[in-house]
């Protein structure tokens, strides 16, 4: 099954609204709560920076019975140094985001831990995609 | 609704009458776990997921739901007749009638003793001071005060059923701590009649058929509405000999225990009230999606101004918070002398609660893939219902009915405007329409020979 959402740069109210949705479909497939939650908190993250970093995104969610695989593809500034932007506490938020309580420098570092796969590409000036695959049974 | 193997039936204290009934969708468009459909000109009650919270009750315009109660007259099948009162009673009543009027009226209608409640509330809290000490799990704790809320994450939040503080009610401790007093006073144990005065439905369920016990010490249980205004009559025509309740510990935070924030501002570390069980479905479905809660304590209730808004409280909710606060304002703090233990003492063996087993009403199907091409087809089915939660199909949403669909609970053709477009292309004919609608609506409604 696949599912597909929007997320806007700067909009921190909507973010979140894919993790959500997911989450209810999670639900209605049996699958159990731990592994939910690791999908939810990843995907919220991944809304997330795409509010705080970017221009606009595009979540494309598709859903097997023993797995779900999360592309997340944004317009943005893209990522220099994948490696620096990986390391917990490292963020390049802006005054703002921070202000509203984003930009710990824990987003990319939370997403790798709570996914079982997990890729990251980024093109300075263009965009980052980040894919994260997850297993539904344990 | 297909039943699973394995499936058990829970008692529910909500009844629907048939005679009373006009299939209207008030109910059903109240519901916050989609328990309600109607069928045959008749609103019908989904057991599995029902919470008893009673919304339905608040929402019929004609009466036609009902909370089930014991009968009255079986108090008097037992020599020693204890009424459990809580505080919200005496909320109802003007502040102009005395406490030692509305006890009195109780003891005119039949009633041996009469104990407070909210007068263990001390108990719970030593309860859910070593619940929490003993806890392992990630927070936040949630009181298991409200039936209907422990109801609400056993079928809508599974996963937070382990969040649950495993501390019986103070209904339940009452009665359990004063049937023992009076056992140890020389009572008879199997003439002691517990009976419960309840202000909500939910309670009545929790008794019939307990969550974390296996069976509760109450023997009956009765409708505040109903005792309200048999207790008022007796009053108002000065019937009453002023009676001293039977219990001397009630403080003023055991009387406002029962209400909003009752609990909470006496717990330790970040601590929130919620109130209103939609109020409470949204927080809880945002505390879901957050990683780690820095919440300690959650108290939770269904009720809108809790239980002063039971659905069985025949006052204004506001008034009997009102009227509770003045009242809590002359009693103590604290109790000072206890002679009789009523205010410590935890109970570990009699007042624990057992874990509490998760219900999911959630899930479409327990094979994964087939719950995978439920889920599909209710999509698919999505773009094409008008999405306007009309309620006209019987379903309460348009998401409802096209799960109802999967569920081989419900067709297309009940969407009275895919119907319409069915028959404007003859894909249907006006018999099958009129035959539908009639599986709806009942056969009686007949609306097309209707002229104004």
């Amino acid at each position: 099954m696949l599912q597909t959402y929007k997320v806007t740069g700067g909009d921190f109210v909507n973010a979140g609204k894919a993790s959500s949705s997911v989450k209810g479909i999670l639900k209605q497939l049996n699958v159990l709560a731990g592994l939910i939650k690791r999908v939810v908190v990843a995907l919220y993250e991944a809304e997330v920076n795409v509010a705080a970093h970017a221009y606009s995104g595009n979540i494309l969610v598709e859903i097997e019975s023993d797995q779900v695989r999360i592309r997340v593809t944004d317009s943005g500034p893209g990522i220099e140094d994948i490696q620096m932007a990986m390391k917990e506490g490292f963020s390049t938020a802006s005054k703002e985001v921070r202000e509203m309580g984003f930009g710990a420098g824990m987003g990319l570092a939370n997403i790798k831990k709570n996914s079982d796969t997990f890729n990251i590409t980024s093109v300075p000036g263009e965009g980052t995609t980040v894919e994260i695959i997850n297993k539904l049974t344990d | 609704m297909k039943q699973e193997e394995g499936h058990t039936v829970f008692h529910h204290a909500l009844k629907i009458v048939p005679e009373l009934c006009i299939g209207c969708t008030h109910c059903m468009k109240a519901c916050p776990t989609q328990a309600i459909r109607v069928r045959n000109g008749l609103a019908e009650i989904f057991e599995e997921r029902c919470v008893d919270c009673g919304e339905c009750y608040k929402a019929c315009p004609v009466s036609a739901i009902i909370v089930e109660q014991d009968d009255f007259e079986d108090i008097f099948k037992y020599t020693t007749r204890v009424a459990l009162v809580p505080s919200v009673l005496i909320g109802q009543f003007p502040s102009q009638i005395t406490t030692e009027e509305i006890f009195g009226s109780l003891k005119k209608l039949g009633f041996t003793h009469i104990f407070e409640i909210d007068s263990v509330v001390e108990k719970v809290q030593e309860g859910y001071h070593r619940f929490r000490e003993a806890f392992e799990g990630s927070k936040p704790l949630i009181s298991t005060f409200c039936p209907a809320i422990v109801r609400l994450i056993q079928v809508r939040f599974p996963s937070m059923v382990e969040n649950l503080i495993r501390v019986k009610p103070p209904s339940d401790i009452a009665a359990l701590h004063f049937k023992e007093e009076l056992v140890g006073k020389g009572y008879a144990e199997d003439e002691i009649g517990m009976f419960y005065v309840t202000p909500c439905a939910a309670k009545i369920a929790s008794i019939k058929s307990p969550v974390g016990e296996d069976r509760s010490v109450v023997n009956g249980v009765i409708n505040m509405e109903f005792l309200y205004n048999k207790m008022l009559h007796i009053i108002l025509n000065k019937e009453v000999e002023a009676q001293e309740s039977e219990t001397v510990n009630l403080t003023s935070k055991g009387i406002l225990w029962s209400l909003t924030r009752g609990e909470s501002r006496h717990q330790l570390g970040r601590c929130l009230a919620v109130d209103g069980i939609s109020n409470v479905t949204q927080f809880l479905e945002r505390l879901e999606e957050e990683e780690e809660s820095n919440i300690d304590f959650l108290e939770l209730r269904a009720c809108d101004e809790s239980c002063a808004g039971g659905v069985l409280i025949s006052g204004n909710r506001f008034l009997t918070v009102e009227r509770l606060n003045g009242r809590a304002k002359k009693l103590p703090a604290i109790v000072s002398i206890d002679n009789t233990g009523t205010s410590r003492g935890y109970n570990h063996n009699a007042y624990d609660l057992q874990p509490i087993a998760p219900r999911s009403m959630m899930v479409l199907d327990r094979d994964r893939s087939l719950a995978l091409e439920k889920m599909k087809k209710i999509d698919e089915l999505l773009k094409v219902l008008p999405g306007i939660d009309c309620a006209a199909c019987g379903s309460p949403t348009c998401r409802s009915l096209a799960e109802d669909i999967v569920q081989d609970r419900a067709a297309l053709s009940w969407c009275v405007f895919l119907q319409e477009l069915y028959l404007r292309k003859g894909k249907i004919t006006l018999d099958e329409a009129d035959r539908i609608n009639a599986t709806i609506w009942g056969k009686d409604r007949d609306y097309r020979s209707q002229s104004k």
